[in-house]
């Protein structure tokens, strides 16, 4: 432990504005959930769980933030692998074009959706040819939701792999590991800290997003409404308590990844 | 296993980093590449080990090509420069790890990382993980994970560069001795001449991208084949001068040339050890310094109307007597070694070496 060092006037100054920013902006509107949830009491919860379009909301949501861990992860990893080891022509443009989602507002990602695959789209005459329906459907969400959560497990895995250089890959192979026993015995483990901190963000971005599965699933109750276009809509109908119990669902769930956040970073300087 | 390298090349980009390079080295041999840091000596290791493909040429095992054989199947030990222990792995797990890979039962596992754990010293440390190790313990571990699946040929990356001084010394102990116990064609790539010179049975000098010199260690300080390795191996003076009636003169030191054509311009090497320095009042250099090493006493002098001059004696040798800065001083050339300057190889001893 440092030792705690008297501050001088400005710096007490500075640290003040620093926390009543934090609070401003991260703690009061937690609070402020918090307080209405107690207030309300065990009857907002149970409003969620007797209503049919709230359960059907949250398995949504729990059904796609699952296909965004599988997926972005093995992709992640596998993509990572590629533009940290390997030198090809694009790679400076696939680096860059990896971080899209992150600069995309997910409106736009889910109306660019739309375009390809809704009414008039490019693909639709096909689609509708082969009988599948993406634009306002489950497809259609799940593309949305692999697209804005892509970058999360490949960016922190590639960070790692730079880090570790690939002097122990070497070592493995000299000492007779075929490639797929010098993934699994070398590097995954020492990938595993990088790769669960980016699945926790997957999931954690994949349960709250909002903005590109409602313009791409239209949020239709008991078929495409996920657990935040839940709240959204019964705000809208004036349903309060179910809005802010499944809020609190949700903040719950953002408090246990925080946690588990916390938790691997410990666990990684633990082992450095 | 003897191990010989055929007209290698290879370039990163622009730069040629392993220059036709050719090379034998003989079964059971412990083998130095000595040369400065870029000079291509890890570059060939690594191609030997199939890390790194040659752009041409050929690696040889006991006479059998080996290029179309990928890293894991060349049955070569590796010791990286800066371990690559599996940092997730106990120094047990690193050690066996050859052996789990080729599927060797639990029971054969155990036994060789017991048996090596012993003859590395490092007998009740099996169960660490290496983040909790010494330097030279992780050395040793890594040293042992190379050596437990048996392997044909040790290759060694710069193997004791991370260490400090201290352990240095005690791991080239080490190397010797293992390597006296266990006999496995090795290599080590080492930028230090006193290890490579204390250690190896041979030493090859490479520099550029080229074999300079292949040889034995005394050899190799007795008869340098190219001005480089005169250069690079011990301390010495270097002049570049013009022949003139069997000598170079360098001021007023005339540096013996026998047999020079007049006119040849040269590089005279001259050892700081085969050099006498006495004083005469008519000499024809002046003293500046004398610097203590340990046991050993180096002098520095000017020559008149000519450079600065190096030599170096044991402490208590009589040469030195009388001997002090501004004293003036004579100069005698035991030994010169001169190359011509565009060929760079030998063309004249004086006195020729016995």
């Amino acid at each position: 432990m440092p030792e705690r060092k008297r501050l001088n006037p400005g710096q007490k100054l500075l640290l003040a504005l620093v926390l009543a920013y934090l609070g401003l902006i991260l703690a009061l509107p937690l609070a402020a959930l918090a307080v209405r949830a107690l207030e309300s009491g065990p009857g907002m919860l149970l409003a969620i769980f007797s209503d049919p379009a709230a359960l059907e909301g949250l398995k949504l949501t729990l059904v796609l933030a699952g296909i965004a861990l599988v997926g972005n992860g093995l992709v992640g990893v596998a993509a990572a692998l590629v533009l940290v080891r390997h030198r090809f022509f694009g790679r400076g443009l696939l680096d860059t074009l990896v971080d899209l989602p992150l600069a995309v507002s997910p409106v736009m990602t889910g109306l660019a959706f739309l375009l390809l695959f809704g009414r008039g789209g490019w693909f639709e005459p096909w689609l509708t040819l082969a009988g599948i329906k993406v634009s306002f459907a489950f497809p259609g969400m799940v593309l949305a939701t692999l697209f804005v959560t892509f970058p999360f497990t490949l960016r922190e895995v590639a960070y790692v792999l730079l880090e570790l250089g690939n002097d122990e890959e070497e070592a493995a192979v000299t000492l007779g590991a075929s490639p797929w026993q010098t993934f699994l015995l070398v590097t995954l483990p020492n990938l595993r800290f990088g790769l669960g901190y980016g699945l926790v963000l997957t999931l954690a971005r994949a349960l709250g997003e909002f903005g590109a599965v409602l313009v791409i699933g239209g949020a239709i109750s008991g078929q495409t409404q996920t657990a935040t276009t839940f709240i959204y809509n019964a705000l809208e109908e004036r349903q309060t308590p179910a809005a802010y119990g499944m809020a609190l669902i949700l903040a719950t769930a953002s408090v246990l990844f925080l946690l588990s956040l916390e938790w691997i970073k410990r666990r990684r300087d633990k082992e450095k | 296993m003897s191990i010989r390298v055929d007209h290698l090349y290879k370039r990163f980009g622009d730069f040629v980093a392993v220059d036709d390079v050719s090379l034998e080295v003989e079964s059971g041999e412990l083998v130095a590449f000595l040369g400065p840091s870029g000079s291509g000596k890890s570059s060939i290791l690594r191609i030997i080990a199939g890390l790194e493909r040659a752009d041409s040429g050929s690696v040889f095992f006991a006479g059998q090509a080996a290029d179309h054989l990928h890293a894991r199947a060349r049955g070569v030990g590796f010791v990286f420069q800066h371990y690559a222990l599996f940092r997730h792995m106990t120094v047990a797990q690193n050690i066996a790890f050859g052996l789990r890979v080729q599927g060797k039962s639990r029971a054969d596992q155990g036994l060789r990382v017991h048996e090596l754990l012993d003859l590395m010293g490092l007998a009740g440390l099996g169960e660490r993980y290496p983040r909790q190790l010494s330097g030279g313990q992780r050395q040793r571990v890594a040293l042992a994970r190379a050596l437990a699946p048996q392997p044909q040929v040790l290759l060694l990356d710069e193997p004791f560069g991370a260490v400090d001084a201290r352990v240095r010394e005690e791991l080239r102990h080490w190397l010797r001795r293992l390597h006296d116990e266990v006999h496995v064609t090795s290599i080590f790539v080492t930028h230090d001449q006193e290890e490579a010179f204390s250690v190896a049975d041979k030493v090859i000098v490479i520099n550029r991208g080229r074999v300079e010199q292949a040889a034995s260690p005394a050899d190799i300080l007795d008869h340098p084949a190219t001005e480089f390795v005169a250069r690079f191996i011990g301390d010495a003076n270097v002049y570049e001068g013009k022949a003139l009636g069997g000598v170079v003169p360098i001021g007023r030191l005339e540096i013996p040339a026998a047999g020079v054509t007049d006119g040849t311009e040269v590089s005279a090497v001259l050892r700081f050890y085969d050099l006498k320095f006495w004083k005469e009042d008519q000499g024809i250099a002046r003293v500046v310094r004398t610097m203590t090493l340990g046991d050993r006493v180096k002098v520095e002098a000017v020559i008149d109307d000519g450079p600065v001059i190096y030599s170096q004696f044991p402490r208590r040798s009589s040469l030195l007597a009388g001997i002090e800065p501004g004293c003036r001083i004579h100069i005698e050339v035991t030994l010169a070694r001169l190359y011509p300057k565009d060929a760079g190889i030998l063309v004249s001893t004086t006195p020729p070496p016995a």
